[in-house]
Formats: structure tokens, sequence, C-alpha cells
């Protein structure tokens, strides 16, 4: 397999790294950039646990020919918490411990975190199927959705006096 | 395999014609899956989603371009569109989760041929033509002439769909689709029906288009359920007509997602709401969405 050069940003560095051109992102970001917060649970799309933002929208990093990030901008779970400050999201599945094994919680995070910043405000509802992607195999579901709407919850609070989070 | 991004049409079409091997994407959530389930690498990735025209979606003064690579949430987050297109910016809101519709195109929908392809009735109904890319130039077809059965388009090696033109309904018309899976989300329709209605002066139904997917080796209109509303009021007797004419046009398989009379029944009690559901959208009324509604995914 031919290995292509790829020019992109990543969790807000200008990142440059040498890839397959026919395997997928997931496997560029763990095994080439070293990003292993990235993961893999089915490689079809199924389960979510490779959510990663590119251009601000939330995609399968499984899904994604490496090559096709040229040029792009991709977060994942390393680019989430500001510094040594966890984001409300992180916080919020600490304290309700929406989980158990967290092979899940870095694909959920990223799809909370891409619904969040298009809908503050989210209904039960819509943060349930905006996390239907995501397959959870131990924690249930309850706790992860209630430290979504708690995080969005204090993320508004937050907003409110000012002290952005 | 190999991987090129072209900027152009004509670089893409040239791409294609000097590698055999070649094939093109969009989002790739059907292409990846295949590969690694072992159907055949090809040669040559040919992205299709840095030509600008590929991935616009446009609202012209009769019609709307929608770009064959661009992601179906474009088709949901944009609310002059899915005002006039409620039925097709549902079918769009079905494919997969968030992760996957900011990836999923039309194009790859409808090329993927697979019979459940959600968007594929929805687009029948309101009579969507591809424009097609060839070595020459470029030609347009209706979207029902792509797929000719599982798997299989009748497109020619080397020519892939540019985008799709939808003209903007008439007034007093409306477009429902709905499907039926086993769960809510994240599940391949068993059955899934498209109708678009258009009622006269008198509430009377003028034009009816209904379309069935998942049924038969490809989506396909349904003319004998059309037959049935034209000219007629909606009520309890022409929708009993639409669901006998909908199950009789079913040509399923059988299998542990359902048996083939589920398939057909469950295929007449989908049309009769769609046509209710499109009605009550033609006739002006508040409808919700269908899709998320109906307790019919
Ligand atoms: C988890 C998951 C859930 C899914 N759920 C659904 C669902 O609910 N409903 C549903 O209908 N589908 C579903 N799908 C299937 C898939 O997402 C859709 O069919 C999607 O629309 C395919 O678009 P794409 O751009 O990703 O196609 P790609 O994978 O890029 O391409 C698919 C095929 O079409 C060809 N192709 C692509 N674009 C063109 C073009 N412009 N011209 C010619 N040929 C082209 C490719 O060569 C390939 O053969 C799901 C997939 C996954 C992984
Ligand atoms: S690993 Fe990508 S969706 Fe499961
Ligand atoms: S915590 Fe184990 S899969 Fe979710």
């Amino acid at each position: 397999m031919s290995r292509t050069h790829i020019n992109c940003t990543i969790n807000g560095d200008q990142t440059d790294f040498l890839s397959e051109s026919g395997g997928s992102l997931l496997n560029a970001l763990r095994d080439d950039v070293g990003l292993m917060g990235v993961k893999e649970g089915c490689g079809t799309g199924d389960c979510g646990a490779c959510s990663v933002l590119m251009d601000d929208r939330v995609t399968c990093a499984c899904l994604i020919f490496a090559p096709e990030a040229e040029g792009r901008t991709i977060v994942t779970i390393e680019g989430l918490a500001n510094a040594d400050e966890l984001h409300p999201l992180q916080q919020c599945f600490l304290e309700g411990a929406a989980l158990q094994c967290g092979i899940c919680t870095p694909g959920f995070l990223m799809a909370a975190k891409a619904l969040l910043d298009k809908n503050p405000h989210p209904t039960e509802t819509e943060v349930r199927y905006a996390l239907a992607g995501n397959l959870c195999r131990c924690t249930g579901y309850d706790k992860i959705i209630r430290a979504v709407l708690d995080a969005a919850e204090g993320m508004r609070a937050s907003a409110q006096t000012g002290d952005a989070a | 395999m190999d991987y090129v991004a072209p900027t152009t049409i004509e670089d893409a079409v040239g791409a294609l014609s000097s590698t055999p091997e070649s094939r093109v994407f969009a989002g790739a959530t059907d292409l990846i899956p295949q590969i690694r389930s072992g159907r055949p690498e090809p040669g040559l990735l040919v992205d299709l989603k840095r030509i600008e025209r590929l991935t616009a979606v446009t609202e012209g003064a009769n019609a709307w371009t929608i770009g064959a690579a661009a992601p179906t949430s474009l088709l949901t987050e944009d609310p002059g569109f899915s005002n006039q297109f409620p039925g097709l910016s549902e079918a769009a809101g079905l494919i997969g989760s968030d992760q996957i519709q900011n990836r999923s195109s039309l194009g790859g929908n409808l090329c993927n041929a697979s019979p459940a392809a959600d968007s594929v009735p929805a687009m029948l109904v309101n009579e969507a033509r591809a424009v097609v890319a060839t070595a020459g130039g470029t030609r347009t077809v209706g979207v029902g002439e792509i797929a000719t059965g599982p798997g299989r388009t009748s497109l020619a090696p080397g020519e892939f769909i540019v985008e799709f033109e939808v003209d903007k309904p008439p007034a007093h018309s409306g477009d429902a689709y709905l499907r039926m899976t086993p769960r809510t989300e994240m599940d391949i329709a068993v059955v899934g029906v498209g109708v678009r209605i258009t009622l006269d002066a008198d509430g009377n139904c003028a034009e009816a288009r209904i379309a069935v997917g998942a049924v038969a080796p490809t989506a396909r209109r349904v003319a004998d359920a059309e037959a049935a509303l034209v000219g007629q009021p909606i009520n309890d007797d022409t929708l009993a007509a639409v669901a006998r004419a909908a199950s009789a046009a079913c040509d399923p398989i059988d299998d542990k997602r359902g048996t083939i009379a589920y398939r057909k029944q469950v295929t007449g009690v989908l049309a009769k709401r769609a046509v209710t559901i499109a009605a009550a959208r033609a006739a002006g009324e508040d409808t919700e969405n269908a899709a998320t509604t109906n307790g019919a995914h």
C-alpha cells in the first residue's frame, strides 16, 4: 500500500504525518499520530467509539480514509479538556458515574459535544437521538443521558454568569 | 488502494478512465464496511467531495439542486429545504446516526443500490433527476433509471452522478416518507413508503405519487395505488384501495427480519399512513416530523 503525506489541524495543532492511503483515519490517529483516545469498537460505523469532530461535525473515524483529513480540522477526545481543566461533559460523566469500562466514553463525549455546540438546551429525547450512534455495553444509557443533560445545564448556567466554560 | 481527490468533474472523469479498478465514493459509509467484510478493494479511490458542485445544496427559482456527494445532514438542517420537501428531508434524516448523516450522500444511497435505501422512494415521488457525468459531458436521467437490482446500477464504468435536480412541488402538495424497522434508530428498513399528494381546490386528490422500498429488488412507483386516489377524496375507502394496491405491488424477500406476508401487510399500512400525512401537509395542516412521531420508523 502506498503511504501519503497528510497535513491537517488536530486538537488545535498543525500536524503532518505519513499514513496508508487506503487506511482509515481511525488507524492513522492511533498508529501514526499516537492519539489512543480514539477507540475502535466495530470498524463499520455502528458503535460510535471512534467518533471525532471533522470540521465541527461528528463523524466515525473508522469510516474516513486517512487522506481525506488533508486540510481539515480534527478534534479528538484529547482536545476536549482545557489544559488541566476537564470539559463540563467530562466532569459530569465522572460525577454521574456515566462510564464503567470506558471504551465507549470518548465517542459519547465527542458526540455529546457536537450536540451541545449546536443545541445548548436539548431535551432528553434530543439527547437520546443525538447519541443513537453510540453504543455502550456496560453502563446503561440513563446515566450517560443524565450526565449530558447535567453538563448542558451547567454550561448554560456558567454562560449566564459570564463564566464561560 | 491509492487515493485521489480531484477538484473538477473533468479531473474525476480522467482519473476514472486512467485506472480500470477505480471507484468513486462520497461518505464511504457503505464502501468501507463492504471492503471490511471482504469485498474486493478498488485500486484507486476517487473522492468526490472536493468538487464544489458535488457537495452544494442550492435553491433555484423552480428547483433545488443537491450535490450527489453532499452530506445528508444538509437536507435536515436547512429549514428552507425541509419545509418544501418534508418527506425527502425525513428520509435523509433516517439514514443512520448523526455520525453517518454528516457523511452519507444521496449519490451513495442511490448507487449502492440497496433495495432498502431510505432516500430513494422519497426521491422517486419527487421525480428527482440525476445529472450523470460521462466521458463526453453530462446526461440527465430519472432517479428510477439508476438502480437495476441489488448492488447494480445502469451507470457505465467511469460514470458518476454529479447532482440531483428536484422540482419544487406545485401549490397544495405535500410529501412524506415512513419506514418500518425493528429498532427505532440505526436499523435498515423492512418496508419504506414515500408519498407525494397534490390536492385540488375541493380537497380531492389531483395527483398522487406512491413508491415503495425494501419490498422488491429496487424501489418502485406503484401505479395502481396512485390511480386509486386520483380524482378521489381521501377517505377510508380510497385509503383501503391504496393499501391493497401497495401490498399487491410487493415482491419481497422472506428473512428473519420480516416474512413475505408481514412485509406485504406493513406496506399497505404504511402507505395509508404516509398518504394521510402527505395529504394533511398538502392541505397546509401542521404535521410534526412524521418519521419520529408516527411510531413506524
Ligand atoms: C451505521 C450505519 C447505518 C446506516 N443506516 C442506514 C439507513 O438507516 N438507511 C439507509 O438507507 N442507509 C443506511 N446506511 C447506509 C449508508 O450510510 C447510505 O446508503 C449512504 O447514503 C451511502 O452514502 P455514502 O456517500 O456514504 O456512500 P459511499 O459509501 O461513498 O458509496 C456507496 C456506493 O455508491 C457509489 N457512489 C457514491 N457516490 C456516487 C456518485 N456520485 N455516483 C456514482 N456512484 C457513487 C460508490 O462507488 C459505492 O459503490 C447506514 C450505514 C451505516 C454504516
Ligand atoms: S469503530 Fe467506528 S463506529 Fe465502531
Ligand atoms: S462503559 Fe463499557 S462500553 Fe460503555
